[in-house]
């Protein structure tokens, strides 16, 4: 398969195993894997078999399995040089293998940017192991001590007399070596790295710019058929019956459960055909949204919730803030916004009564195995999901919905299927980033010191829909037949800034969504569950604190911030930005108020991450007289602690930056009382060349021996908050709902009396 | 049975006996083994599906088949090869500029939306490779990526874009000692 991104010809699990001789490794999955899954971790698989392990053949060549995917981030290079440093062997002998429920083990797939802190860790340990038994072999081999060796490219030395070697490979030839896991097995200092913490370039990049990377959608099958979907027109809407069968070239049929309906024709422009001339009735709409952005907040202010969590509190903040002799308030208000992702959702089955095989896209192939088996009524041993890369996926898309209606389609039909997503199905109908509502408070004593912060959101937990598919009732498909039962889990949206005030409180309510969870706005984990709309409402209270307070938004922070490495981050950010403090907007763009004139600015924002810390400064201009305005500069100070690649960091750090700066300046999922309006990009836009900042500056914090924390989403946290915080500063005006569109700012700039 | 369409693809013969109204994308994929080109929207909104018609890059997905007819279709899978070809360069291991500068930059994240970029940015410079930033964005514009690449996917265009700007001007001095000559 070409695909795996390093995979080199005829090099798997099976040629090992023919081959006779060479190393295996079976580990245990790591306890952090088995914390997000909780009792659904692992499907009965012998683990101490070949569910988890690391491979050397008698030419030397390594083979790498992990049970995580790449969600486009580059993530098996850095996987390949944490291998090759532990294992002492060259970057380019380590192939890397993932997401395959028959080769591979089950950490459970990807999210909340777990590759390296967990993928990582584990071939870290396995590599490790590896090495000291193959020191142990050469030492005997070599009759010397094993202190007195040195390896090298795959080669032991003899430090005394450099001409003594032996290779692992010539370790290996002798026979065939598997070795349980064991957990003593001590990782290299990190003092010691050579190829951890090297820029290399990725290896998947050169195959996608000729065209010879295959992705999912480039998988075909023999004898397979194409199925495109037809969904409800509107919310809750039942099918009532087939009014007209398509009359196009290679139509097949229709398979149609409940209100689940999709087309199958022969070739895939014959399914959009058929997808296009099938006339359906449907019934009208069971269930009803709010009629718009305004009504929805307005019932996310006043629902009743199901539940409520303090996450954190300290002295008594009610208290405080009705003593205080001055007190600010500020509400806060964050859309549904997709994942959008590139390529809608593909999905390929094969139902057989010998075995199942599903090919998808999604970050979490394990639990999926689960859910299939769970719907065909077949033991698990039986279905085997294999991952392969898709378009970005930024959480729980619409890629694990595509594999469920796959193998519905297929046992149906009896071929193997490819399924194909349209646009739509994809912006109107993937799982959504849910929508919240933010009361910030603050209190201030007479010498206009701040002594209470309160922080109180409702919304929708972002786990309507599960973050990975461990049941059928998971999947829309399930929710449109009507026959599987989801367990929505709480997900209360709280900030996690480290602030330290005499009282404070931060906490959320939940209000129920169930009943969306057959529509397209059900909601699910997107890039950074719910950390852009928390810390927008935070970050962007803070800044109004700080103004409150008279202090200028840096000094306040760094004031008020209770620890020590968020603070050095923040400086980081300021001191590479140049900081210029200042209380309140820019004085240049107040003067010009009124004007037609170019007005600029510049605004902090910071979030600490599970571990990971970032501060981004911000740079704006808008243009007066149209509220037309753009991010023309970022700095992005990013402690994640050890760095495995700082180049491929870059990258992601910029990406996470544009995609963000994307949903703050466009996103939002419209809709009507009846149904999503946004089906595609000229209703749900996203960030164009146009609006693209001239630079973005990337400082690295902490990068030093010692842990790593995840790096995929952290810098996507601050950038709504930082950019609130420069419009501020360039206009007077705070824009206090997400996303920022022209016409909002214009808005502002015309009603909003300018802040003192 | 209609005739089917016979077009020049990647600087081959190339025919289909699909429907004249197919798209061109499906045809390329499915078909003709091209994989650069990729389904994005089916919209023409997204640029993934991108591939030159003459030179003029092109939206696949809303293109019909019949289109090609008689026409020179390159695709990202064809593009370094055509470009060695237009050169006279013989090392197969050689790039476009755009690809080249693409790797060099490391503009990518998942890629499912490259071809669209390098495909739409190789026409942009074969007409205009002393394009200002402006009219580099303007002339990329529409296109979508979703995971952010776009500020290393400009560093790329500019890094390419000079490439292409010597390649020319040493054409310009080789045509000039021809007709000096």
């Amino acid at each position: 398969m070409k695909a795996a991104p390093d995979a080199a010809p005829g090099f798997d699990r099976r040629s090992f195993l023919a081959a006779g001789t060479g190393l295996l490794v079976a580990l245990a999955v790591p306890a952090s894997a088995q914390a997000e899954g909780g009792d659904l971790v692992g499907d009965g698989q012998p683990r101490d078999r070949l569910d988890t392990w690391l491979a050397i053949d008698a030419q030397g060549r390594v083979l790498a399995s992990v049970g995580k995917i790449d969600a486009g981030l580059g993530i098996p290079t850095a996987f390949a040089q944490i291998v090759a440093d532990e294992l002492d062997v060259a970057f380019e002998q380590v192939s890397i293998r993932m997401g395959d429920t028959a080769t591979t083990p089950d950490q459970r797939g990807t999210g909340s940017s777990n590759g390296i802190t967990d993928g990582g860790a584990a071939l870290r340990a396995a590599g490790a192991q590896a090495r000291a038994f193959l020191l142990a072999c050469a030492a005997e081999r070599l009759a010397l001590p094993v202190a007195q060796l040195a390896v090298q490219g795959g080669v032991v030395r003899s430090l005394a007399d450099p001409s003594r070697t032996v290779s692992y490979a010539e370790l290996l030839r002798g026979g065939r070596f598997e070795l349980a896991y064991d957990a003593k097995a001590q990782p290299k200092d990190p003092a010691r790295y050579r190829v951890v913490g090297q820029p290399l370039p990725r290896s998947d990049i050169p195959p996608k710019v000729r065209a010879e990377y295959r992705f999912l959608v480039d998988h075909s099958l023999p004898g397979m058929v194409h199925a495109r979907v037809l969904r409800p027109p509107t919310a809750g809407a039942r099918f009532i019956g087939i009014q007209a069968l398509p009359a196009t070239p290679g139509f097949i049929r229709i398979v149609q459960q409940g209100n689940f309906v999709a087309v199958v024709a022969e070739r895939e422009e014959q399914a959009v055909q058929a997808a296009r001339s099938v006339q359906i009735a449907w019934s009208a709409p069971r269930l009803r949204f709010a009629k718009d952005y305004d009504a929805l907040y307005a019932s996310l202010r006043t629902a009743p919730s199901l539940s409520r969590k303090v996450d954190r509190s300290n002295g008594d903040v009610d208290a405080a803030l009705q003593a205080a002799p001055r007190r600010i308030e500020a509400a806060y208000e964050y859309p549904f916004q997709s994942h959008a992702c590139m390529g809608p959702a593909c999905a390929l089955a094969q139902v057989e009564a010998a075995g199942v095989t599903v090919w998808m896209g999604g970050q979490k192939p394990y639990p999926l195995r689960k859910t299939v088996a769970e719907l065909l009524g077949r033991p698990a041993s039986e279905v085997r999901v294999i991952w392969l890369p898709g378009p970005g996926s930024y959480g729980m898309n619409e890629a694990d919905d595509a594999a469920v209606d796959a193998v519905i389609v297929a046992q149906a039909v009896g071929r193997p299927v490819r399924l194909q997503y349209a646009r739509s199905d994809a912006t109107a109908w993937d799982p959504k980033g849910p929508p919240g509502v933010f009361r910030l408070q603050g209190g201030l004593d007479a010498a206009g010191r701040v002594v209470a912060f309160d922080y109180h959101s409702r919304g929708y937990s972002g786990r309507t829909r599960p973050s990975g598919t461990q049941r059928y009732g998971d999947t829309l498909a399930a929710q449109l037949i009507g026959n599987g039962v989801t367990k929505s889990e709480d997900l209360y949206q709280v900030s996690a800034e480290s602030y330290r005030f005499d009282h404070q409180r931060v906490s959320g309510e939940l209000i129920d969504w169930s009943a969306s969870l057959s529509t397209g706005l059900r909601t699910a984990h997107l890039r950074d569950p719910d950390g852009m709309a928390t810390t927008f409402a935070s970050e962007s209270f803070i800044d109004e604190l700080a103004l409150a307070a008279g202090q200028d938004p840096v000094a306040f922070r760094l004031q008020h911030l209770g620890d020590a490495r968020h603070q050095a981050v923040v400086r980081a950010a300021a001191e590479r930005a140049q900081w210029q403090p200042r209380v309140g907007p820019n004085p240049a763009s107040v003067a010009a108020n009124g004007s037609s004139a170019t007005l600029r600015g510049r605004g902090i924002a910071y979030a600490p991450r599970n571990g990971a810390v970032v501060a981004i400064v911000a740079e704006v201009e808008v243009e007066r007289a149209t509220g037309q305005w753009r991010a023309t500069r970022f700095v992005v100070a990013h402690d994640c602690g050890l760095v495995i690649n700082p180049l491929s960091l870059e990258r992601v750090i910029e990406s996470n930056i544009l995609m963000s700066l994307s949903r703050t300046r466009h996103e939002e999922v419209r809709f009507d009382a009846e149904r999503v309006l946004s089906v595609d990009w000229q209703s749900y836009p996203i960030l164009d060349m146009t609006e693209v900042p001239d630079r973005i500056d990337v400082v690295l914090v902490g990068n030093q021996p010692g842990r790593s924390y995840g790096a995929g989403e952290p810098s996507t946290r601050p950038v709504a908050a930082a950019l609130a915080n420069a419009l501020f500063d360039a206009t007077g005006r705070r824009l206090r709902r997400v996303p920022f569109t022209p016409e909002r700012l214009l808005a502002a700039l015309n009603a909003q009396p300018l802040a003192a | 049975m209609d005739q089917p369409i016979r077009w020049r693809l990647n600087g081959q013969p190339a025919r289909s006996d699909a429907q004249a109204q197919t798209p061109l994308l499906y045809v390329l994929r499915n078909e003709l083994d091209q994989h650069g080109p990729r389904f994005g929207c089916g919209l023409a909104q997204c640029g993934a599906c991108t591939v030159h018609v003459d030179g003029r890059a092109t939206r696949s997905c809303v293109t019909p088949l019949t289109v090609a007819q008689g026409r020179d279709v390159t695709t990202l899978d064809g593009l370094a090869a055509r470009w060695r070809q237009a050169q006279g360069i013989t090392d197969p291991s050689v790039l476009h500029p755009v690809q080249q500068a693409f790797i060099d930059e490391q503009a990518a994240q998942c890629g499912y939306c490259i071809n669209g970029w390098i495909m739409t940015a190789a026409a942009l410079l074969a007409d205009k490779p002393q394009a200002s930033d402006l009219e580099l964005r303007q002339g990329l514009s529409g296109l979508k990526c979703r995971c952010g690449t776009q500020v290393s996917v400009l560093r790329a265009v500019k890094r390419a874009a000079s490439v292409m700007r010597d390649v020319q001007a040493r054409a310009a001095q080789v045509s000039g000692r021809k007709v000096r000559a």
